[in-house]
């Protein structure tokens, strides 16, 4: 019976080499678009360096593939969800491009996720965060790289829960993104045995947050949820400094910081605080070697989890082509899927039938400016999340590819 | 423990100094704001980028020659001061015998302008300033925990306003101010020069606005939108005190300061819009603001 199978297998996998062999890369070059918000809110932890991130993957892998070479193009979407569609539209249609890489701004992926699925071209989508992307918006030709706004509130909430740190008040940015990130990170805290102690809803932008810092402190909390973003990060963490709250023992745990956020607030502020990555940049060799590579060509700045994550994506993507023959954006998708994603990002990753590429998550805590040894030097990394617990259960992924029986 | 609609009172209190920390802000920067339009009548747009511009003197004044806070409180206007005299000079001139509108746009694209600028040059994620060794820590009143620096930011505003107002309600300087901008024919005629003292007057509200972004600085990250997110709000706050009140914008700021802060601990989704909605309702009832001086 195991024989038998084995010479089906054997079969049907002849059949679809012989059937790969006779496609062709189209035009005769393959084009990654780099798209993204190069000159607002997200240009420093993607932006420009993602471009950067994507020639040095486009290199490493030789600047061409099976014979034909490989293009960079990129734009800037301005964090317009329209524009992004428009430039991806042209892009596609005008300009022989084959895959839309990175675009932070998940308004904007959105947008692009819709058009590279109606067109059937490939979006690897590193820097967005919403859980759409490979939920109710997924599509057969997307893949979600880094990490989600799940990964971060669940990896975070739990972890920090479990540690005795049962009492929790959140600070929310006051609409959908923050919202949705209070609930996962909400669900997170009870079910690792925390309770929510309160809530302020903070209007979105805002810069004094002193009001809500001290009602948290009143609450009786003994961390601080902060589901915002950006900008709204930055004040919250500054301030809670500055009213003493974090010397008092309170620990803040931060729902999206990156990198360049902790580099723009120095360690002074923000040491102690808490919070989960889908790659830090001296975790290893591998990862340290890419890191001083990057940052000599990127003005000395350490790449952040999403411009590492537009490395791997390429890298991957362009091993697909090689593997499969074709730049056919379904048939190199399907590749990528079943082959296992193994470089300086994630030594075990796996592509889901959802589009989210599964990787571990670290959860990390920001040194004190004893601890470092000058810039870049941030986190130490206190424990690993296995992809399986990091991500959002298969199971309950509402995607239209996910095959439930 | 006594509780205010279910705050105990301790909290409350903190919450009100709180308020009126940035009650202190709004205050300073209509300030300068309503000196501006109320002599010069000009709608200076441009404010909440002045204010970003005092803030980034301050932290460039810091990162490449080595000056430190103190100094810069002073330094930092004086430069901002100077550059929005030569703004007057050059541009902004041409514009006093036209209608509102064109000061409203000229200003509102050089905030665009500056604000561009910067955000090209030094990126979007902010920049790090602390806050000066002498003010770091805090004490703790009972009710809550006060940092030293913003028991100064209240300190000094009302210095601040207090001063401005005596100069020009109460100073020679002040009265031709007043009247250059009542009648420059005739104060032209008296043999004062006009033109300087304009030019004098804007500097010295740009100045007032990148005063503030110094206080501000190790407050609130120094980043070039950092401006652009208050001058609306500061613009309600001159509206509500009456354009052009130099009294109504400091009295105004403060209570403003305080109506958004109480909004803040009953109400926290309707913070950024309380002031709006007391924009409205004192528009509705008295159009020229509280403090008015014309109906």
């Amino acid at each position: 019976m195991k024989t038998l199978r084995t010479a089906l297998l054997g079969g049907v996998t002849a059949f679809a080499l012989a059937g790969a062999a006779q496609a062709e890369i189209s035009d005769n070059v393959v084009k990654i678009a780099v798209l993204d918000d190069m000159s607002g809110v997200y240009a420093d932890l993607a932006g420009p360096g993602s471009v950067v991130a994507a020639e040095m993957a486009v290199e490493d892998f030789g600047g061409s593939v099976n014979g034909v070479s490989v293009e960079i193009v990129s734009a800037d979407h301005q964090n317009k969800a329209d524009i992004a569609a428009n430039i991806s539209r042209q892009w596609i249609d005008t300009e022989q491009v084959d895959v839309i890489v990175d675009v932070g701004n998940s308004a904007a992926a959105l947008a692009v996720q819709e058009v590279t699925k109606s067109k059937g071209k490939v979006h690897l989508n590193s820097t967005a965060g919403t859980t759409a992307l490979t939920n109710d918006q997924c599509s057969p030709t997307g893949i979600h790289w880094t990490y989600d706004t799940y990964a971060l509130a669940n990896g975070t909430g739990t972890a920090m829960t479990e540690e005795g740190n049962k009492k929790w008040y959140f600070i929310t940015a006051d609409y959908a993104f923050g919202h949705s990130l209070e609930e996962n990170t909400a669900n997170a805290v009870k079910a690792a045995g925390g309770e929510v102690v309160g809530v302020s809803r903070a209007p979105f932008p805002n810069t004094d947050f002193s009001s809500y810092l001290l009602q948290a402190q009143a609450s009786g909390a003994q961390v601080i949820g902060l589901a915002n973003a950006g900008g709204d990060t930055i004040n919250s963490i500054k301030q809670a400094k500055e009213f003493g709250i974090t010397d008092a023992g309170i620990k803040l745990a931060g729902m999206l910081v990156f990198l360049t956020d902790i580099h723009a607030l120095g360690l002074e502020t923000t040491q102690g605080l808490t919070i989960t990555t889908g790659w830090y940049w001296d975790r290893d060799d591998e990862s340290r070697a890419f890191a001083k590579r990057f940052a000599e060509r990127h003005e000395g700045r350490m790449p952040t989890m999403v411009q590492a994550g537009v490395y791997s994506a390429i890298g991957h993507y362009l091993k697909a082509i090689a593997e499969a023959g074709t730049d056919e954006g379904k048939t190199v998708v399907d590749q990528m899927k079943s082959m296992p994603v193994q470089d300086m990002f994630t030594d075990n990753g796996t592509i889901r039938a959802d589009g989210r590429m599964v990787h571990d998550m670290y959860l990390v805590q920001v040194k004190a400016p004893s601890e470092s040894s000058g810039p870049w030097d941030y986190y130490k990394i206190v424990r690993t999340i296995p992809g399986d617990a990091a991500f959002i259960p298969l199971s309950e992924s509402t995607c239209e590819l996910v095959n439930k029986s | 423990m006594v509780e205010v609609l279910g705050v105990p009172l301790p909290a409350l209190l903190g919450q009100l100094l709180l308020a009126l920390i940035n009650g202190s802000f709004y205050a300073v920067l209509s300030l300068g704001l309503a000196l501006i339009f109320g002599l010069l009548n000009i709608i200076n747009f441009a404010h909440g980028a002045f204010y970003m511009l005092g803030a980034f003197v301050a932290w460039l004044l810091l990162q490449h020659v080595g000056i430190g806070y103190w100094p810069s409180l002073v330094l930092a206007p004086l430069v901002v001061g100077a550059f929005g005299m030569v703004v007057e000079r050059l541009l902004l001139r041409r514009l006093y015998d036209l209608d509102h509108l064109y000061g409203l746009l000229f200003t509102f694209g050089l905030a665009l302008i500056l604000e561009g600028t910067f955000r090209q040059i030094y990126g979007i994620s902010g920049q790090p300033y602390s806050i000066p060794p002498a003010l770091s820590g805090g004490t703790n009143l009972g009710f809550m925990f006060l940092p030293y620096y913003r028991g100064w930011v209240i300190l000094v505003s009302v210095v601040m306003c207090l001063a401005t107002w005596l100069i020009i309600e109460r100073t020679k300087l002040g009265a031709l101010m007043r009247a250059a901008t009542e009648n420059p024919d005739l104060v032209r005629a008296f043999g004062v020069n006009v033109g300087l003292l304009v030019t004098l007057t804007y500097g010295f509200g740009v100045a007032l606005a990148a005063f503030a972004g110094v206080l501000a600085a190790p407050i609130y990250s120094v980043n070039p939108i950092m401006g652009s997110h208050l001058i609306i709000i500061v613009f309600a706050v001159v509206v509500i005190g009456g354009m052009g009140s130099i009294l109504g914008a400091v009295v105004s700021g403060f209570l403003l300061g305080l109506c958004e802060g109480i909004t803040r601990v009953y109400w926290p989704e309707a913070s950024s819009v309380v002031i709006f909605v007391i924009m409205a309702i004192v528009l509705v009832l008295r159009p020229a603001g509280l403090f008015g001086r014309r109906a």
